[in-house]
């Protein structure tokens, strides 16, 4: 199942990277030896029936989803929130225009 | 004093404190002087361990800390120095992830863990090196420079931890604060020659870690003894209600679980009736001789002390990789989607539209490992190999942990074998396969997918010199009983109190 040079390039998009074609080759060939070599073996192993582990302490207890009271807990502050925004006008995120 | 300030420990810091042989404010002056002489940024001969360093917000933290003290408060970490990775954001530190996409970035809060750690007094001395977003064992992965190994400034120190544990083993701190993805905290430990402790998953909060791997990431401490892990962890854990997957337990003292004896136990044999599980897959052939003979002593040590070495099995350790570094990049490449240049963190200038934005932005700010686990990550998750990847390692996930289950269940109440396969290498000499550093975390994976607490314990030197971890993993919850154990060894062992030079 190894990928070819536009799979790599289509999940670069999907992953909203930009490789240069240099990278995307390098990305290729580390991908496809890795996946070869150490990720084929996982499709050996017969999980038929097992329940998929998605986080550690469900194997020990159960974990139900925990629901909060619905209040007021905290108070955001909006102009600390963006204090590390590349731009902002305000109180407004700028993003390049999307609606032409 | 006869020893100097920055070789003393958290433990016996807080004796001096408490005593008023010193103040915060000497004690954080003296160490902020130890890392601007030790610890300038660049040059092969710095040791690299800072990304940031605020002495005036040090020191004010030293007065408070004095001030509570003169007001009448106690504890056993009040005045305390101590050093965050920078994965833990802090509001009066900046907080970088090792990464440019967080160049300057400055949180709103600080993490949970930080805010704890300073609810009981200890003294922030600044934030410390990591691989970029704890991706990486080596640190050779922050975007900034590397930390380099106090054993041989040629070395890594590890990582993803790397900072932390150049910063400890080399006295800048007597203590830091690590995160655990896959064996973050554990690994440079180990390499370092110091003490470090994962817990089980959900003992602290995740609250204000930059998330890698959100089933996976665990805050944990770095000191240089398993009674200073002790003090701190009983301070930074405990259930939080900001962390969906926090553990709803009480408060625990760790420091008295670590010191209470066992039943049968003696004054020489401290350890009887332990059973301690060495699983055939951490002792393969290809382990480096030097480790194997160090880790052989101190087996031998654990027996003295009245342990019983028994032959275990965990028969899918070596899918352990395959499984790890299929989640963890997936989790990853959610956790990462957040870096987009419009909320926070790094934009791309000039840049044409908004997909053109988010593209040269995520490229330029994030470093080679960060993007090729992203890719991985999309790539086990989308349409057509998610079910043969991401659904069949979350399976795999499951029968690993129940192998761990089996050998607590029948055989054993804790597991021991090397932290790494090899001490630490060379800085460079692997940096052009990274399949290299992700097959040497063999020995990590398999707790941490299992969510289980793990340690790493200096079990003496191997080759060069350098330090050899023992690695200790324990039943979920069994914090405690693997602070006893390490404590015991420690009682009789000196190899946690050798320095580099």
């Amino acid at each position: 199942m190894s990928l070819t040079p536009s799979e790599v390039v289509r999940l670069a998009h999907l992953a909203r990277l930009q490789p240069t074609p240099a990278e995307q080759q390098a990305l290729l060939a580390t991908l496809n030896g890795f996946f070869d070599h150490h990720v084929a073996p996982m499709g050996a192993v017969d999980t038929t029936g097992v329940e998929p582990l998605y986080t550690p302490l469900a194997a020990v207890q159960a974990m139900p989803l925990r629901l909060r009271e619905d209040a007021v807990t905290e108070v955001v502050d909006r102009n600390a929130n963006q204090a590390s925004a590349p731009a902002v006008q305000d109180g407004l995120y700028l993003v390049p225009r999307v609606i032409e | 004093m006869s020893t100097e300030l920055h070789d003393l420990g958290v433990a016996a810091l807080g004796q001096a404190l408490a005593s008023r042989q010193v103040s915060a404010t000497e004690l954080a002056g003296t160490l902020l002087a130890r890392q601007a002489a030790l610890d300038s940024q660049c040059g092969p001969s710095s040791l690299g361990a800072y990304l940031a360093v605020d002495a005036e917000a040090t020191l004010a933290q030293a007065r408070r800390a004095d001030q509570r003290r003169a007001d009448g408060e106690s504890g056993p970490l009040l005045g305390v120095p101590i050093a965050h990775k920078d994965i833990f954001v802090t509001r009066d530190w900046p907080t970088t992830a090792g990464s440019k996409m967080l160049a300057g970035y400055r949180s709103p809060f600080d993490a949970t863990v930080v805010e704890r750690l300073a609810a009981a007094g200890t003294v922030t001395l600044g934030k410390l090196n990591c691989d970029e977003f704890a991706m990486g064992s080596s640190n050779e992965h922050s975007a900034f420079f590397p930390a380099r190994n106090p054993w041989d400034l040629s070395r890594i120190p590890g990582g993803s931890s790397g900072g932390s544990a150049v910063a400890v083993a080399a006295r800048l701190a007597p203590a830091a604060t690590g995160t655990d993805t896959g064996g973050s905290i554990r690994q440079p430990a180990a390499f370092c020659g110091i003490t470090g402790i994962k817990p089980t998953y959900g003992v602290c909060s995740r609250y204000g870690m930059v998330a890698f791997a959100s089933s996976l990431d665990q805050a944990g401490v770095m000191a240089r003894s398993a009674e200073d892990c002790a003090l701190l962890l009983g301070a930074m854990s405990g259930f939080d209600e900001r962390d969906a997957t926090s553990a709803e337990r009480p408060p625990q003292d760790y420091r008295a679980q670590m010191l209470a004896p066992r039943d049968g136990a003696s004054a020489s044999r401290p350890l009887a009736g332990l059973r301690i599980g060495l699983p055939a897959e951490f002792f393969p052939p290809a382990l480096a001789a030097d480790v194997n003979g160090a880790l052989r002593g101190a087996l031998a040590a654990l027996e003295k002390l009245g342990a019983t070495l028994v032959d275990v099995s965990l028969p899918r350790t070596a899918l352990a990789i395959p499984v790890y570094y299929v989640i963890a990049p997936a989790e990853a490449s959610s956790n990462l989607s957040r870096f987009d240049g419009v909320r926070y963190g790094h934009r791309a200038e000039p840049h044409g539209d908004l997909m053109d934005l988010y593209k040269k932005s995520r490229s330029e700010g994030f470093g080679p490992e960060v993007q090729r686990r992203i890719v991985i990550g999309t790539y086990v998750l989308s349409h057509g190999y998610y079910d043969a990847y991401y659904l069949q390692a979350q399976k795999l996930r499951r029968m690993i942990a129940d192998d761990f289950s089996r050998c607590f269940a029948e055989r054993c109440d804790v597991i021991a074998g090397p932290v790494a396969p090899s001490v630490a290498w060379k800085i460079g000499e692997r940096s052009d396969d990274p399949v290299q550093d992700y097959l040497a975390d063999i020995f990590t994976l398999p707790a941490s997918l299992a969510g289980l607490p793990g340690m790493s314990v200096p079990a003496g030197f191997g080759e060069a010199g350098l330090p050899v971890g023992l690695q200790l993993i324990g039943r979920h919850f069994a914090e405690g009983q693997l602070l006893h154990v390490a404590h015991a060894l420690q009682q009789a062992t000196d190899w946690h109190l050798r320095s580099p030079k």
